[in-house]
């Protein structure tokens, strides 16, 4: 066992220890406690959940390399501005009146202000999006078992799955949140150690943040000289309508998908739902800012640790190269990603001459920074549990929406509450299962679903959720249409337009992840245009949807919770 | 409150979140994409000023912006007399 994976293994058993005592300490024995924690979660730990919840194995370990490497700096900005712009709109458009409004779950709020039918739809979208998301992160998890601890894929997601279904069958939403919590302080500290590590031994500057400004014009440089783009200038991978397209699909993506906005259920009081939104964002920027840097440090020093413009022997390829090279994680450039070793050995190699995988830029730059073998496992560490507190938060949206919104709602009215949470668990241990062999069998489309999946909800549940609250005269047919119709375009675009699929051009060149905003638009007025002429929802309906705007105790409010219909 | 009051609430706080998301489209839309080449040629901390906004301007003023929202919506609550938030609606 080498010293990195001694290292890997001790921080790993710290830290899922640490998840099983928070999670045994939290443990729940109502539906209440199981959906929403009992809505008495303090606003810096929702936050903080949130943000874990948020933050992936794609954040935590991909972000950085996409920024350097398939965005070349400046085109990977859609994702840092739509990834974090989304918190403005959910703050400031759905946190608060949703809170108010006292439910469990996305479906609950379509249901009960539209109708039956808007509610089934609202359940079949939010279980497949967090089903295509939770194969990501498992797969995930075994990647980092993989990678630092010579254990097979398999066994990695096992050892996953075991200790997400203890925490999360145990103690739900409630358990979910601490441990999310905990998590989060794991990768943040994870994330910031080696980039303020990095950024002082480059530039003398502790903050990673200004430290990185220091280096671009040097990048910027080393990259003319390569005969690459600049690394600063707009537009030279995205043109500048494709860019608004894009962060405008992440950003009313982010704040229409179904587990990052169940979290605001679990807020004590609306006041505490907006200051939630406020800790969320701060904990995500933290990570969000730190990421370019990252980006740009290890770019840098790749580039140079390749020999800068002249190049560097094989023979004389430093040893991160080559661990890296083995698992086949770097390759040689060009379409056929032939393997390093097929090189002659006594060739002379430059940055051009590689491909080197985006998921290493984070996972390495301790290594490639040079900095000790607790500090990269550390960021293992991190990277699990990136991947666990992003799993367990969409399980818990499958595992509701299963439990709450179809048995409950649906089969069984009459179930009690102990038979309902019992349902929850299976639901909830079932979904873990599904995830799992997902996880060891990924569909070969997961990577590029996840990213489209922020374009579906977009098109689907954004518009639906703010006209449901800004809007008194949205009828349940309006948004039932706008949703079919903005989710079927969006759909049927991006299985025209993605290579595997279809692979056409598209129309204008609008690329498949920026459609979702076109599909948003489109939903906005069908169902504008659909409750103009449809029958207005009843009194006190309109009467409910204004009582959600005002904080502290109202009638309707009160008695709809209770189980009074409105319709 | 009575229905006049609420009606001012209403208003107030719709103001509040139009001139904030004037704000949101400004650095994210306006500075980091579409006026992005022009504000590059100045030079701010080391960065591009475009590119700054685009990769850490745009973050930290969002922070910012709901920042704003939740300190004036505490006044606005405050100015009504909102209170009682603990009788908020506890998922029976």
């Amino acid at each position: 066992m080498t010293d990195i994976q001694l290292w890997t293994l001790i921080f790993a058993v710290l830290t899922f220890g640490l998840y099983i005592v928070v999670a045994y300490r939290s443990r729940v024995s109502d539906t209440a406690g199981f959906y929403v924690a009992g809505g008495g979660i303090p606003a810096p730990a929702n936050g903080a959940a949130i943000a874990a919840d948020w933050m992936s194995a794609a954040s935590f370990i991909s972000l950085a390399g996409i920024v350097a490497f398939a965005g070349n700096g400046y085109g990977g900005s859609v994702y840092l501005m739509g990834w974090t712009g989304g918190y403005v709109l959910l703050a400031l458009l759905l946190a608060p009146y949703l809170r108010k409004f006292g439910k469990y779950t996305i479906p609950d709020f379509v249901g009960d202000r539209y109708n039956e039918t808007a509610r089934m739809v609202a359940v079949l979208a939010a279980i497949v999006v967090s089903f295509v998301y939770v194969a990501g992160q498992m797969a995930g998890v075994g990647v980092v078992f993989t990678r630092f601890l010579g254990v097979s894929t398999t066994w990695g997601v096992i050892i996953g799955m075991a200790i997400v279904f203890f925490y999360a069958v145990l103690g739900g939403m409630k358990g979910i949140t601490w441990t999310q919590v905990t998590q989060y302080t794991v990768l943040i500290i994870a994330y910031l150690i080696p980039a303020v590590a990095v950024s002082s031994k480059v530039t003398g500057v502790a903050m990673p943040q200004i430290g990185f400004g220091k280096i671009l014009d040097e990048l910027n440089g080393l990259q003319a000289d390569l005969g690459l783009n600049s690394y600063t200038e707009a537009f030279t991978q995205t043109s500048m309508a494709n860019m608004i397209l894009i962060t405008a699909a992440l950003m009313f993506g982010t704040a229409g998908l179904p587990h990052v906005i169940v979290r605001f259920y679990t807020a004590k009081s609306v006041r505490a739902a907006r200051f939630s939104a406020l800790w969320a964002l701060f904990f995500i920027a933290l990570l969000y800012t730190t990421a370019p840097s990252v980006a740009s440090f290890t770019k840098l020093n790749i580039i140079n640790e390749l020999g800068g413009p002249e190049g560097i022997p094989l023979a004389d390829v430093p040893s991160w190269f080559t661990t890296w090279a083995d698992v086949g994680l770097i390759t040689q450039a060009g379409e056929a990603a032939a393997p390093i070793a097929d090189l002659p050995p006594d060739s002379i190699i430059t940055f051009n001459d590689v491909a080197i995988n985006n998921d290493i830029i984070v996972l390495a730059s301790p290594e490639i920074g040079g900095l000790p073998a607790p500090i990269v496992g550390l960021v293992a560490a991190g990277a699990l549990a990136a991947a666990l507190s992003t799993a367990s938060g969409l399980l818990l949206v499958i595992s509701s929406s299963i439990a709450n919104d179809v048995y409950y709602k649906k089969i069984n009215p009459q179930a009690t509450e102990a038979r309902q949470l019992l349902v929850g668990r299976i639901a909830m241990a079932g979904a873990i299962v599904v995830a799992g062999y997902l996880g060891i069998n990924p569909p070969g489309f997961v990577a590029q679903v996840v990213a489209l999946a922020f374009g579906l909800a977009a098109a689907s549940f954004f518009p639906v959720l703010v006209l449901g609250i800004f809007w008194k005269g949205c009828t349940a047919k309006g948004a039932m249409w706008g949703m079919i119709v903005g989710l079927a375009f969006t759909f049927a675009y991006m299985i025209w337009t993605i290579p595997i699929y279809g692979g056409s051009e598209g129309i204008l060149g609008i690329p498949p992840t920026g459609i979702g905003t076109i599909g948003m638009l489109i939903n906005f007025l069908v169902t504008f245009l659909v409750s103009k002429v449809t029958e207005k929802p009843s009194a006190e309906m309109q009467e409910l949807v204004e009582e959600i705007r005002y904080p502290g105790r109202t009638t309707l409010v009160q008695a709809h919770a209770q189980g009074k219909d409105l319709h | 409150m009575d229905d006049r009051q609420r009606q001012e609430y209403w208003r107030r706080n719709l103001r509040l979140m139009a001139v904030l998301l004037v704000f949101w489209a400004l650095v994210s839309f306006g500075a980091g994409i579409l006026f992005v080449d022009a504000l590059n040629s100045i030079s701010f901390i080391g960065f591009p000023l475009g590119f700054w906004f685009a990769q850490q301007g745009s973050p930290i003023v969002f922070v910012i912006l709901i920042g704003i929202y939740v300190w004036r919506m505490d006044k606005l609550d405050a100015e009504f007399g909102i209170d009682e938030y603990d009788s908020e609606v506890h998922h029976p």
